[in-house]
């Protein structure tokens, strides 16, 4: 029987949504038990949320103090001494998970797939290469652990209607002091998450500056959106880091994706393309984007997104 | 700070759309041009910039990979590194028997930094800086956009999804670099002149103790589903009519 393990990521009071999505690619593993491991100084209330998800057999919680905050070098021994009843062990393909998980799968000498996007058996899957310009089928070992990240994009969040047991664990994995948690900063928003909304308005360089970005979140906070940004758009200046969509950005999935001045990068478009419906917006008509757009406008945006904000909420 | 080694890998050039041979047996890679990890060029930046502003600091630049991948050390040496070390092989490498080979050199040089690019923009895999720091059992600092030496710690600040994180770690250490941390410099004709001097040393696995193995076998290759071309529309009010028809707005 296959046992995966499925280290939840949280921030001490909400499971972040792509651990759900972990348990539906998990699911994809025919006979899989399923299990989620949570780390961190009080697991509490994130725990309660990790056994209502539909799937899940056991949430194991780690609580001690040393893992208040995702730290890869405190968290990856303890974890691979969990691994040890386990098959498998998944992390999202998140900063958090592509941090973590690497290190994780070196302790154990295991393989691991990157961005897992399709389950074809418990020991064959699929990925991205060449920011998505191919897809490999890759098979691993049966007779090894193997360690994956899973491209969140790929998969729905598993439903609620759980019921879980829940229950402490402790490791006796020795843990480093070589690496300290200092700080974060995060612009903090009222939007939903740019990752799991299902909504999604997104502006490139021809916005030409952090002022005209205001354009974007006016609009986007009328229809409920998250607000992304093109590579060019961030490397500008225009807006913030982790408002990047991408290749090297954020890889999302929203029912709408309404792109405004982006001219649609090979890289930008591999964090899109499993958008619902993408709607470009652009005064270049020859611009890529409208190669992937299922709706396309081509105009002046400083005329077309107010216009649009007044239209939708007539 | 004596020392530091930065990880080059040779990759399709950031520029080449790669497409999926017919058969599915990989990606057509017959006289597409090759270069630096675009990620690895920031990488060897920023250990350039911590040796120019220190003393005595030796940048190392390090590869493994086909006999032409001196080419791109000799980059890395024209940019700036003092010498390069090439592990020459032939075979398909793994993030794992990366980090095991990295570590082989690490052991030999002892090294207070370890700079390598976040990922590869070939297989996209986002592994190897990380393994290699949990086999040297040495702190890792992925994703850096801002990298400040005192002393023996290095204070990183690292792109994660929900913003800025900064972390402090004990050197040495093992720093995976992102986009933003700096603009690598252009090359000048001088530098590839100079850097025709600069030793780079050719080893191999073997010599080292490594043994290339497969962990993750590629059964199949193949091109992504496209998504088909949808409609242009003449204007606002057609656009809001088309979203409220799919039912999105």
């Amino acid at each position: 029987m296959q046992k995966v393990l499925i280290i939840g990521e949280h921030d001490g009071k909400i499971l972040n949504p792509a651990t759900a999505k972990c348990v539906t690619c998990a699911r994809g593993i025919a006979d899989a038990e399923i299990s989620i491991a949570l780390l961190g100084a009080d697991t509490s209330s994130v725990a309660a949320q990790a056994a209502a998800i539909a799937g899940v057999k056991a949430v194991l919680r780690v609580d001690r103090p040393e893992n208040e905050h995702p730290l890869a070098a405190v968290f990856a021994p303890q974890i691979a001494a969990l691994a040890a009843d386990y098959t498998h062990v998944f992390g999202p393909s998140t900063s958090f998970g592509k941090d973590l998980m690497p290190r994780v799968a070196a302790l154990l000498g295991a393989p691991q797939v990157s961005d897992l996007m399709a389950v074809e058996s418990a020991h064959r899957f699929k990925r991205p290469i060449y920011a998505g310009n191919a897809i490999v089928t890759v098979e691993a070992d049966p007779s090894r652990k193997l360690i994956a990240t899973v491209r969140v994009a790929s998969f729905e969040a598993a439903p609620a209607g759980g019921s879980a047991a829940i229950e402490s664990k402790s490791t006796n994995a020795a843990l480093p002091s070589h690496t300290r948690y200092v700080g974060a900063k995060s612009g903090s928003t009222d939007r939903p998450d740019l990752q799991t909304a299902s909504r999604v308005v997104s502006g490139g360089r021809a916005l030409g500056s952090a002022e005209n970005f205001k354009l974007l979140y006016a609009f986007a906070d009328k229809i409920g959106a998250a607000v992304g940004a093109s590579r060019a758009a961030v490397d500008a200046g225009y807006a913030p880091n982790e408002m990047q969509v991408g290749q090297t950005g954020k890889i999302i999935s929203p029912e709408i994706y309404i792109a405004i001045g982006i001219s649609g990068a090979i890289q930008h478009l591999t964090g899109i393309k499993d958008a619902r419906t993408i709607v470009a917006i652009n005064k270049d008509g020859e611009a890529p984007i409208f190669e992937v757009a299922d709706v396309g406008l081509v105009g002046d945006l400083f005329q077309i997104v107010p216009e649009l904000e007044r239209l939708i909420s007539a | 700070m004596q020392k530091i080694m930065v990880g080059i890998k040779r990759v399709v050039d950031y520029n080449v759309r790669v497409r999926v041979k017919p058969d599915g047996s990989g990606v057509m890679l017959d006289g597409v041009k090759m270069s630096v990890n675009p990620f690895d060029e920031i990488a060897l930046e920023e250990a350039l910039r911590i040796k120019e502003r220190g003393t005595n600091v030796e940048v190392i630049a390090v590869s493994i990979g086909v006999a032409d991948t001196q080419q791109q050390l000799r980059t890395a040496l024209a940019m700036g590194a003092d010498r390069a070390i090439l592990v020459q092989t032939d075979a398909p490498i793994e993030p794992l028997t990366a980090a095991q080979t990295f570590l082989a050199l690490a052991k030999k040089e002892n090294p207070d930094l370890f700079f390598l690019g976040k990922q590869a923009i070939d297989d996209d895999a986002n592994q190897t800086g990380q393994m290699l720091a949990a086999i040297w059992e040495r702190p890792q600092a992925t994703y850096a956009s801002k990298v400040e030496i005192t002393g023996a710690k290095a204070a990183v600040t690292r792109e994660v999804d929900a913003g800025l994180e900064t972390i402090e770690v004990d050197l040495p250490a093992v720093i995976t670099v992102d986009l933003r941390l700096n603009e690598p410099r252009y090359v000048k004709l001088p530098d590839i002149m100079k850097a025709k001097k600069k030793p780079l040393d050719v080893t191999t696995l073997e010599a080292l103790g490594i043994s290339a193995g497969r962990l993750l076998t590629t059964v199949k290759t193949e091109p992504p589903a496209q998504r088909q071309k949808g409609v242009m529309v003449k204007d606002v009010a057609e656009l809001v009519d088309v979203l409220k028809k799919k039912g999105l707005i």
